[in-house]
């Protein structure tokens, strides 16, 4: 066990401690301010980042370690990395509009927030004001890993189990709603696609290319083929099919 | 032998009472050898894949070339740093430095080595440990494609932001496989901690051959085979390199995310990967190679895992183990990526959840009598074996022949020239045969002549 695991489970506040969150927890709230006010998407989601990052830390510090990690590695590092990975395939010019649809509504939504920040500060404040944490060596008493998995594992693994069967059915649905059937029949391979190359009716050689024996190197001019007949094959589909008139294809005169 | 070599293995009690100046000298020392692994190993890795393809490799600058990565270092800090115009600046700049602090803090708890004794200090050789040493390692690798991803973003370019969306994906996917081979080791070695997962790799079965005690290996390679297997395939896709490289494909993305990094910040981005690299490494080394402990041969001197020479085993393992990374990337080509996400998704992790369900089926039954082992084995084992021999196979149709081919095409397909036609050989060609006179030199009339 590292010293301040140690010592916040002796249930006392040691100095690197406090100046850690006194440290963090500003970035934390800059953090959540940030995301709100962010106008770009990924900057929102970054500053998202570093509060969970903060949060991550928060749980070390108070004798939880393995909570910690989890917290880095499956919030930071999965879930934001997939926010991030969609916010980027929607495209990196997608900001907010600054235009309030609803008059009034950010001072609104300031005070409503300041209001419940106030309320859920004071009422933990009056609630834990004077209060002793205890019972933290206990659970600790064997180490925090294990001590979580005695609780999972016994008091809490019906809930656990509930938990992940819940969320394999998510996964399984997620699956099921974005797959896509595809029979074996529709499954063109090689030696289908050879034989329908060949099959009477299709011409398996290459395309002729435009301007093939033609009067005009342009790519609106069809080719001929060899018995002299026009090819439309040979030309885009948005470009209608046109020879060159005998006017145009006589000489300017430029030449002299 | 004296008593400070039964007290050799580091416990997490050990950790966290050094001396402030002893911290700092430790933390110093993992980051230069941070830095200094990235100096030999670009030199390393450009020499072994020019031995690879029979080219001598860096060989101008310094003695054998190994001062050409840091005059390559120097020239690239003194080249121009552009910001591209669409770039998002404050997370351009930043991209390279979490990438290559995230390399580096993983190697915080690597233990390099066993309790030593540094001014009177035992301690060990490590810069800390926690509890949760191996889940730190995980944050940071997956921490450190945040570099990567908000690089590529930054950029503001298409070829930078599809390598940056590559690495993400990939870093998901991989980290699933890479966690669970994780699980495995765990499960072994009943704790998280480096310190305590090489300790646990210390004591394997004594093996008596031909009346000399040879202790069989407890290194968790050959216990847990499948995991260090999987394990060390997803280091490779965690740490972007070939043939996993995706995220940088030089023959479809120029150079990914790196694409419009330049000077110093795209030395970090080359920085972070050779860190990385090498810290994987070293994690694959403490994880599954007996970390700093040394192999069979050598322990049969006494004095082999004590005191300072454990580092050198360690780094030897690392060295191997980097140049497997070089080999790898010497030899084989990079993936497609629908086939490397099918293989992290479809390959690797069915196989690790098996291998888990059935070592934690062997870790059950360890304390059980040898017949209700037999029957727990044996019972399982017996079933596998008859659904193998009794899966019902589909017969197989036979195969038309070419002729039957031929024929059963509709009328008016391509003509086809005969199945059994032989071109006769053209009479024109008749065989041309060099007849030469025998050239005897030296057997002139004339001695002059030669």
């Amino acid at each position: 066990m590292t010293t301040s695991t140690v010592l916040a489970a002796a249930g006392g506040v040691s100095g690197g401690e406090e100046v850690t969150f006194w440290i963090l927890a500003p970035l934390a709230l800059l953090g959540a301010i940030g995301m709100v006010a962010a106008r770009n998407a990924v900057h929102s989601a970054l500053w998202l980042v570093l509060t969970m990052l903060c949060l991550g830390v928060f749980y070390v510090l108070q004798a939880g370690p393995f909570i910690g990690m989890v917290q880095i590695i499956v919030y930071t590092g999965a879930i934001m990395m997939l926010f991030l990975f969609v916010l980027m395939l929607v495209g990196r010019d997608a900001s907010d509009s600054l235009i309030e649809t609803l008059r009034g509504q950010r001072v609104a939504a300031i005070v409503l927030g300041l209001g419940f920040a106030g309320l859920v500060g004071g009422a933990l404040y009056r609630a834990l004001e004077g209060t002793t944490a205890v019972g933290l060596e206990a659970a600790n008493a064997e180490g925090n890993v294990q001590g979580i998995a005695r609780l999972l594992f016994t008091k809490y693994v019906f809930a656990f189990e509930l938990t992940s069967a819940l969320l394999i059915t998510a996964a399984v649905g997620a699956m099921v709603l974005a797959h896509v059937e595809r029979r074996k029949q529709d499954k063109i391979d090689q030696p289908s696609t050879m034989r329908a190359r060949f099959a009477p009716g299709n011409y398996p050689g290459p395309k002729p290319g435009p301007g093939v024996f033609a009067t005009s190197s342009s790519v609106a001019t069809p080719a001929r083929l060899p018995d002299g007949r026009l090819t439309e094959r040979s030309t885009p589909d948005i470009l209608p099919v046109r020879e060159l008139t005998a006017r145009e294809t006589t000489l300017k005169g430029t030449d002299q | 032998m004296t008593p400070s070599y039964l007290a050799q293995d580091p416990t997490l009690a050990d950790f966290g009472r050094d001396p402030w100046w002893l911290v700092l000298g430790k933390i110093v020392f993992a980051f230069a050898f941070g830095l200094l692994a990235t100096l030999l190993g670009v030199w390393f890795e450009r020499r072994v894949v020019g031995y690879m393809q029979v080219r001598p490799g860096p060989n101008q600058v310094g003695p054998f070339g190994l001062l050409q990565t840091l005059a390559d270092g120097l020239k690239m800090a003194f080249k121009e740093d552009i910001l591209p115009k669409a770039a998002d600046k404050v997370v351009y700049f930043f991209a390279p430095t979490i990438s290559v602090i995230c390399a580096v803090t993983a190697l915080s708890v690597v233990p390099f080595g066993p309790m030593v004794s540094i001014f009177g200090h035992h301690t060990p050789l490590q810069v800390t440990d926690v509890p949760v040493a191996v889940l730190l390692l995980l944050a940071c690798s997956s921490m450190g494609v945040y570099g990567i991803v908000l690089g590529g973003w930054a950029s503001g370019s298409t070829y930078p932001l599809l390598g940056g969306l590559r690495s993400s994906a990939q870093m998901i996917s991989y980290e699933v496989a890479m966690g669970l081979s994780i699980v495995a080791v765990f499960m072994t070695a009943g704790t998280m901690s480096t310190s305590g997962i090489v300790a646990a790799q210390g004591d394997g079965t004594q093996l008596t051959i031909f009346g000399q005690p040879i202790p069989a290996p407890g290194w968790y390679a050959i216990l847990l085979l499948p995991s260090f297997v999987i394990f060390f395939i997803s280091t490779v896709g965690e740490t972007n390199r070939a043939p996993f490289d995706l995220p940088e494909a030089e023959s479809e993305l120029v150079a990914g995310f790196m694409t419009e990094y330049s000077s110093l910040k795209f030395a970090l981005f080359m920085l972070s990967e050779y860190v990385a690299m090498v810290t994987m490494s070293a994690v694959t080394t403490t994880l599954f190679l007996g970390g700093w402990r040394a192999p069979w041969p050598i322990t049969i001197w006494e004095g082999a895992n004590s005191g300072w020479w454990p580092m050198l085993w360690f780094f030897g393992k690392v060295i191997a183990l980097v140049f497997v990374f070089v080999w790898l990337r010497g030899t084989l080509p990079r993936l497609r990526y629908d086939q490397f996400m099918r293989f992290g998704w479809k390959v690797l992790l069915p196989i690790n959840l098996v291998w888990i369900l059935v070592l934690s089926g062997l870790r059950s039954i360890e304390d059980w009598d040898s017949r209700g082992k037999m029957i727990a084995v044996g019972i399982p084992a017996g079933i596998l074996l008859i659904a193998t021999l009794f899966w019902p196979s589909r017969r197989r149709q036979p195969k038309p022949t070419t002729q039957e081919q031929v024929d059963s095409r509709p009328y008016g397909s391509f003509p086809l020239p005969p199945m059994d036609l032989q071109v006769p050989p053209s009479p024109r060609i008749t065989r041309v045969v060099a007849e030469r006179e025998p050239a005897n030199i030296a057997t002139g009339s004339d001695s002059r002549e030669v």
